[in-house]
């Protein structure tokens, strides 16, 4: 299997080609740092997202959120609907834990009340 | 009498101030219009923010409060809230606020830090009715992202710079659906990895050579006309092609906002739009400063933050050495360079120029000419307008010079 993927590690936007051999071995060619390599294997076999979003506090307060790490890209929506459910409790600050678990990532702040 | 004021709080002002305080200035006073420093990246809750400068992956908020950490640490002085009306040749300040009124300051160094605003409809001239629904693109991410509403339910997206395209994902995730992205240019404006994350990902279509011709609606927007353009950028009438949508986002450039500038009759580029500057980013007014956005329009904050810095360390050198600024080079742009900035330099110090293309070019030599003799020539793969590009020069190799000239070759 063969596909070429355009990185979205960092700002170079680097074109990835991603080879997947018979004995299932990923390799990437066209990253210019080592994080675009396991960016291309990981969309190969298991596509990930960092979702950022805003929550809304008990008292109407929009506070930005993100998750700590990327989560399945499949979860994005199921995310967002987690993420519009929930209604914390002022006072937060930027990386106060939100969330303990969504797929895996924590929901942190990433702005002040 | 204050040593530096800084018009602005956002990442350019906010990086000018501590690295001038860094400096040994303390007499500092930062003005923002807004009611919290941040400047534009408080709405920008994406992530993509900080990779050159701290080596980590920061969302917009994230980046500003390492900022605003620092300036309270420092206790420098901000009065928010606070719009500055003018500012004059002899760098007196007139602002106003709600508790001081109408007040004046003396400065003696200024830092111009006011950001860009957004190309709006007017700038565009598309005919049709005026109907509620029509937003830029950062008006769209400011009502979402700060006030939490959501301006429309089904979206058509005109321009793809990186702002429209996060705008896509930001309206796909809180439940709208874009159905399109027009784009008048053959290529976008915008990243690489915004097109695949932010439309790939949701599978929204990208219409490269596309415009708005029509926008239709009494009341609140009901669809728009969309067209193929040509060559010349000319709607083409048989691919014209109607998109019910009740929300039309502009993402259609920026500009920096230099109405003080002119007040304080600064000399601007036409081109960038901003402050002609010095390597220094001193503008034609000695001991006034401009960086960031409204020096001209950057790709990554972080370049803001090191144009800044640059800004806030000359302002400090200003206000203590005697030493005027002998700035005798003249910097120009040509053969598919659009703009140099800084558009002056000084004989006997490094300096990289920064530039941008008019066109996207490939395997192509940036050439540096001094009065009309190459000094340098660096190979490039790719060059596109979205992409800021620098070119290093030496001491030794401008000596002697009138005119710089940087073109591709």
């Amino acid at each position: 299997m063969n596909k070429i993927l355009t990185c979205i590690v960092c700002p170079l936007g680097c074109t990835l080609e991603v080879t997947k051999d018979e004995s299932g071995k990923v390799s990437v060619s066209g990253n210019t740092c080592p994080r675009g390599a396991v960016y291309g294997e990981t969309e190969l076999t298991n596509p990930q997202r960092t979702v950022t979003s805003t929550v809304r506090c008990t008292d109407g307060t929009i506070i930005s959120v993100k998750t700590d790490r990327p989560i399945a890209k499949d979860k994005m929506e199921e995310c967002m609907k987690i993420i519009n459910n929930c209604n914390p409790h002022l006072p937060i600050s930027v990386g106060d834990v939100i969330i303990d678990d969504v797929f895996g990532a924590k929901l942190v702040a990433t702005s002040n009340s | 009498m204050k040593d530096l004021v800084i018009i602005g709080g956002g990442p350019a002002g906010m990086s000018a101030a501590i690295a001038a305080y860094e400096q040994g200035i303390r007499d500092i006073l930062i003005l923002e219009r807004d009611e919290k420093l941040g400047g534009i990246l408080t709405q920008c809750i994406h992530n993509g923010f900080g990779l050159h400068r701290f080596g980590e992956e920061l969302t917009g908020p994230e980046y500003a409060w390492k900022y605003e950490k620092r300036v309270r640490e420092l206790g420098i002085e901000c009065k928010l809230s606070t719009m500055v009306l003018d500012v004059s040749e002899n760098k007196v300040i007139t602002a106003t606020n709600e508790t001081d009124g109408v007040f004046t300051i003396e400065a003696k160094a200024i830092i111009l830090a006011m950001g860009c605003r957004e190309r709006s409809r007017g700038a565009l001239n598309i005919p049709g009715t005026r109907p509620a629904g029509i937003y830029s693109a950062g008006t769209a991410q400011k009502y979402v992202n700060i006030k939490g509403y959501m301006p429309g339910k089904n979206v058509v997206i005109l321009g793809s710079g990186d702002i429209g395209l996060i705008m896509a994902r930001r309206m796909t995730l809180e439940g709208a659906s874009v159905k399109a992205v027009c784009e008048l240019m053959p290529y976008s404006g915008g990243l690489a990895r915004n097109i695949e994350q932010c439309l790939n990902d949701f599978n929204i279509p990208l219409r490269l050579s596309h415009t708005v011709v029509e926008i239709h609606g009494k009341e609140r927007l009901e669809g728009v006309t969309i067209a193929k353009v040509d060559q010349n950028r000319k709607p083409i009438e048989e691919t014209k092609e109607y998109i019910p949508c009740d929300t039309l986002l502009l993402s259609v450039g920026l500009i920096p906002e230099n109405e003080l500038s002119k007040s304080a009759g600064i000399q601007l580029d036409s081109i960038t739009g901003g402050a002609v500057v010095n390597q220094n980013r001193e503008t034609s007014v000695s001991g006034i400063f401009a960086c960031g956005n409204v020096l001209h329009v950057h790709d990554l904050v972080d370049f803001v933050s090191e144009e800044a810095e640059l800004a806030g360390i000359s302002a400090a050198e200003y206000l203590t050495s005697d030493l005027a600024n002998k700035t005798d080079i003249a910097v120009k742009a040509t053969g598919g360079v659009r703009y140099c900035v800084p558009q002056r330099i000084t004989e006997g110090k490094d300096v990289t120029v920064y530039f941008r293309v008019a066109d996207v070019f490939k395997n192509v030599c940036v050439k540096v000419l001094a009065d009309g003799k190459e000094i340098l020539s660096k190979k490039k793969l790719k060059l596109a307008p979205g992409e800021m590009e620098s070119i290093k020069l030496k001491a030794g190799m401008i000596s002697d010079v009138k005119e710089i000239t940087v073109t591709l070759g």
